[in-house]
Parts: structure tokens; sequence; C-alpha cells
């Protein structure tokens, strides 16, 4: 979905922009009977060092001036600005100081949300929507690594092969239905997504803080079968030795 | 990838240890995994390699292994990605020293 | 008598950087918990996924530590190395050491696990930063041959200090990934002296993001580390705003140049100073002198 089309069909009764850039708009918006401070890249947004910093300006404005306001990100990203000089200033600094921002966010009880409505890529997802209490996605989103010539390139695994395996394998499928399985997605939204926002938003709202805060991820994954080894491997690892 | 296993006629191994790891598995590289708890008196290979083919060259190379060291109740198990002859022998020596220096 | 830990395995650097015969491992190879998604692909396993993990004592303190092996995968981070971060984390959350070590070597997300991989990362993010936040110490080691890039990269800059020497490489993308890309103009990746002065130790040290930087040596890190084991911890509103001012200011201050030197002049590098060629010791000393940054 595009941004205008997916900002109407979570906000049917509008929004308040502060900025709204063609890759870029924050603003707050009323979600349910909550007002939620709003973060979002759009057209496919390239995330370099200055987004990176805008997004956590915008992170911690609400931290600073509104306690206790969750904070939604909304994305359509094809991953990391890939230039020299983003790379010579430490973008990867830059987006985990993103990340942080989110943690502190979190621990202050800030709500977190994060919902893909076009495509999430790698290095622009990680540190913004992954770090989400909850993640959700709109049915046609996609969620990748990174695009299937590029993969055969690196990996050296001949282009038809990936192109098969991303049929029928859930971990090489850039389809959202996949990202749920594997229990990195809370739920997938086909319609009435103002209606499901304003419903996962009081959920979230109704855990206490601690308990919101826990990734649970890894549980789900093992529960949904889409990730069967990983939650039983941490396990071990706890008591191992 | 191709899997290729053998039973090797070797002294028998006296000392009991950990198990012990040498090697990784990278272009060029093999890991070797040692461990008691195989064959009574025969030393029993578990190689995985993605150099298809070599049947007969790892023969060879476990043969000779067998015959120097004294693997005979060992269990060895080898992820090989395309290692040639003389490093593979060398992890084995390698892992067989570290069996024979190691802890309990 | 200097031992190469960039030459050295994964293995030989973590049981050289701790207390001798101290390391007790977790879910150790003969476990055989390796990746279930190679055989799919055709592709060998790891007894241990490419990720050793377990506990220590550096310098007599408990200590955490896992080391990821560059030469598997390029010690890209797949379902089970993720989950043996992971695990490690939660395990030191409970037990309390002096730090948590990561030894990274590594490109990031292992593509041939891709969205497993992804998740992953972002399960060691969220894990590194909420144990961060609840005062655990993470101390980040980069000097091998595949650098810390992408998610890795990503989990480094999550750390409380890394130590890198000037061997390390520390970015999001690949210089070869731009290349390919945004062609050889963006970033030629086979003129290495462009990519370590752009991603190499001495930069990302004269930038701030690495807290020291030595030889490369697995007695200079094991030193380095212990330095750090009394870091300051935590994660508040005030460090992070005050990481916000200084990443904004760099923005402001740098953003328009596209290679290191004339940011290492402006902080005060001379410009006759041949960095490149500096030994470890001399360059952190010459930027102490001209930088003011302490040692």
């Amino acid at each position: 979905m595009k941004r205008d089309e997916m900002l109407n069909a979570l906000f049917p009764a509008g929004w308040e922009p502060a900025a709204l850039e063609q890759d870029y708009f924050e603003g707050r918006a009323a979600v349910g009977a909550s007002t939620v401070t709003v973060i979002g890249t759009g057209a496919r947004a390239e995330v370099g060092a200055d987004l990176a910093l805008r997004m956590a300006a915008a992170v911690l404005e609400t931290v600073r001036k509104r306690p206790g306001e969750p904070i939604l990100f909304l994305l359509d990203t094809q991953g990391q600005r890939l230039r020299r000089r983003d790379e010579l200033l430490g973008l990867n600094g830059y987006m985990a100081h993103l990340a942080k921002c989110v943690e502190i966010a979190r621990g202050g009880g800030h709500v977190i949300l994060s919902v893909v409505y076009g495509e999430a890529v790698s290095g622009g997802y990680l540190t913004t929507g992954m770090m989400a209490d909850a993640c959700y996605a709109f049915g046609d989103a996609e969620i990748k690594v990174m695009n299937l010539p590029a993969m055969a390139r690196i990996t050296k695994i001949p282009l038809e092969r990936l192109e098969s395996l991303a049929e029928r394998s859930p971990v090489f499928s850039p389809g959202v239905a996949n990202y749920h399985r594997m229990g990195h997605l809370s739920e997938v939204w086909t319609e009435d997504h103002a209606g499901h926002l304003a419903a996962a938003l009081d959920e979230l709202r109704s855990m206490d803080a601690a308990s919101r805060g826990i990734d649970r991820r890894l549980e789900a994954g093992a529960a949904r079968g889409g990730r069967k080894l990983a939650a039983a491997v941490v396990e071990r690892m706890r008591s191992d030795g | 990838m191709e899997r290729l296993q053998y039973e090797l006629d070797s002294r028998v191994a006296t000392a009991v240890r950990k198990p012990v790891l040498v090697g990784v598995t990278a272009s060029g590289n093999c890991e070797v995994l040692v461990e008691a708890g195989g064959l009574p008196a025969r030393c029993a290979v578990d190689v995985h390699t993605s150099a298809l083919g070599f049947g007969e060259i790892w023969q060879a190379v476990l043969r000779d292994f067998g015959e120097r060291h004294a693997a005979g109740g060992l269990k060895v198990e080898i992820h090989d990605v395309g290692a040639t002859p003389a490093v593979v022998s060398l992890r084995l020596d390698q892992a067989l020293e570290a069996w024979e220096e190691g802890d309990a | 008598m200097r031992k190469s830990f960039f030459e050295a395995s994964a293995r030989e650097r973590l049981l050289g950087l701790v207390d001798a015969g101290s390391f007790r491992e977790f879910i150790p190879p003969e476990a055989r918990v390796s990746s279930p998604h190679m055989a799919m692909l055709d592709q060998p396993v790891a007894f241990d996924d490419g990720l050793i993990a377990g506990a220590a004592t550096l310098d007599g303190r408990a200590v955490l530590i896992a080391a990821q092996e560059g030469a598997f995968l390029g010690g890209a981070i797949g379902e089970v190395h993720g989950a043996k971060l992971v695990g490690l984390i939660e395990r030191a959350r409970v037990e309390r050491p002096a730090a948590v070590l990561f030894l990274f070597d590594s490109g990031g997300v292992r593509l041939h696990e891709a969205n497993a991989g992804l998740i992953a990362v972002s399960e060691i993010i969220r894990a590194v930063l909420a144990a961060r936040a609840g005062g655990l110490r993470f101390i980040g080691l980069i000097g091998g041959a595949g650098g810390c890039f992408g998610g890795a990269g990503l989990i480094a800059r999550c750390c409380d200090a890394l130590v890198m020497s000037e061997e390390g490489r520390l970015a999001m993308s690949g210089p070869e990934v731009i290349e390919t890309v945004r062609g050889v103009e963006e970033f030629d990746s086979r003129d290495r002296a462009l990519v370590w002065r752009v991603t190499g130790g001495k930069h990302r040290y004269l930038l701030g993001e690495a807290d020291a930087l030595v030889v490369d040596d697995v007695a200079a890190f094991r030193a380095a580390a212990v330095g750090l084991l009394d870091t300051p911890v935590g994660l508040s509103l005030e460090s992070v705003e005050r990481e916000h001012a200084l990443l904004a200011e760099r923005w402001h201050r740098f953003g328009a140049s596209d290679d290191a030197p004339e940011i290492w002049r402006a902080l005060g590098v001379p410009a006759d100073e041949d960095v490149a060629m500096m030994g470890a010791e001399e360059f952190v000393a010459m930027a102490a002198r001209c930088t003011g940054r302490s040692a």
C-alpha cells in the first residue's frame, strides 16, 4: 500500500503531521481513545545517518515532552543508504543510537508498535520497527534481508535455486505470513486496519510495562512452528554447563 | 554434499578424553571432531564433504591415519570444504595429538 | 611472542583472551547443534554453527564470552548462532558477570538463512539493550578478517565499549556491496587504503566509536578488555541524549566529507601525520596529544 492510502486506512479521522516529506513523516494521531506519536518512512526510503538521527530525535522528543504516549513506527524502506559518506560517519552507530532511543522509550513506559505497510529491508527495519514491543504488517507488505539477485551474487547460490526456495521455504520467502509464522510479527492485517491498530494498542496498554518489554518472538516462532530450533537453543544456553 | 563412512583398522586408543575439535568448516579447510564411544576396536570415520567423487583419496588418507595413530575405539566426524589431502592429514594429526594430550 | 588476533581462529582468540583453563563451553561442538537450514542448500555445517560461547574468567573476574568464527560462512548470523547469543545474554542477566564479551568477526545476517537470520539479529539487539538497561556491561572486540558489518555492526555499536585493532573494520554495508550497487566512484572496494580509512580501527577510534585501539595481538586485546571491565554501565536518557548531541554535531560538521583525512584534520590530527603507517601505540599517543582524546 502507498503512504497516503495507508494513512487514510489507519487514521480515517485524519492526523496531525508535523512533517510530511516524501521519504519521512512524523506527527501525532488518534488511535482508539489514545493519542500516539507517529514516526514513518515512505517511498521506499533509504535510511542514512540523517534519517536515523531524525527518527531518534522524534523518539527523544516524545520521551521528553509526552510521558506515556505510545510511539507508532510506520515503515516502507529499501534499507540502509549505500553511500561512502554515511559509512565514513558511522551509519551503524546512528542506527544503533536509534535502537537505544527506542529502548529508553520502552523503559520510560511508552508502548512501541510498528507496522510495515510497504517494504521493510534489513538495516532500514532492524533498529526501527524490529525494536517495537509488538510488530505488525499489512497483508500485502514484504519484509526481506536483500533482493534475490544480490543474495545469489554473494552466496554463489544460483538465482534460480533461491527463487525456487523463496516460493516455498519460510526462511527465504519475503511474504509477511512467514514473518508471522517465524514469530516476528504479532499479526498481519488485511482489512479494518484502524480497528486492528486500536485493538493492538489496547492489548499492549493492558500489559504491565515489565511484561510488555519481554521479547516473546522466540516463543512465538516455536509455538507457530516457523522457527523450531531457536527457542530450544536459548533454553539450553541458559542451563548448560 | 557427499557423505562417506569408513571403519579403519587401528591400534586401540587407551586414553579416555573429552571430545576434541580442530579446524574450521571453511573453503580449503575442514573441521574434525574426535570422541570416544565408537566401535570397540576400530576407528569409525564419518565424512561430510562438499568435494564430490574423492572417495578413493579419502580411503587412502584415512587408512594412513589409522596406521599412524592409535585411533581404535574412537569416532571421528569431519566437515570438509575441499581441503587437500595434506590439510586433511594435518587436521587428523592435530586432533589425535590434542586427544592424547588432553583432559579426561 | 605476539599471537596475531587476525590470523587466529575464533576458538584460539577466545582461549587466548581469557584466563588459562577457565573457559567452560555451553552447547559444545559434540552436541552437534548445527544449522537446520544448510542441508536444503547443499551446504556444509559447523558443529558449533560458527559461534563459540561459554563462561570464563578474565583477570580473575567472571565473564560470559562469545566468539564468531569468521571463516565459517563469513561469521554470519543464522538461527542457531543467533539463539546462542540471545541465550548467553539471558544467562548473563541471571548470573551478572563483570562483562559479556563479544569477539565479532561477521558480515551480519547469514543470507543462507535470510529471514531467520534477520529476526535473530533483532533479538540480539533487543537482548543487549534490555540487559544494558539493567546494568550489564558489554564489551565488543573487533580485529578479524571478516570485520564487523551489517547486523553485527549494529550489535557492536549497542555495546558499552569496543576494542579494535587497526586491521579491524566496522561499518554497516561492506564496500563491495556499495560498489556493486552505486559504482566504483562511490566506493572503490579494491582500494584497501580507502577501505581502512573509512571503516578501519584507527578512523573509528578517532571518531570515538572505538574505546581502545590495539596492536594485532591476542594479549593486547586481553589487556584492553581487562581495562574496560570497570567502564560505566547503564542506558539512561541522559547518556542517550549525550550521544544524540554528539552524532548530530558529527553530521553537521562532517556531513559533506567523503574521506577520512579531512575529518582527522578537523579533529586536530596534523596533516603531515602518517596515520596509516603508525603503529597502534604511537597512534594512540598521537591521538591523545592532538585531539585531546584520552588514551
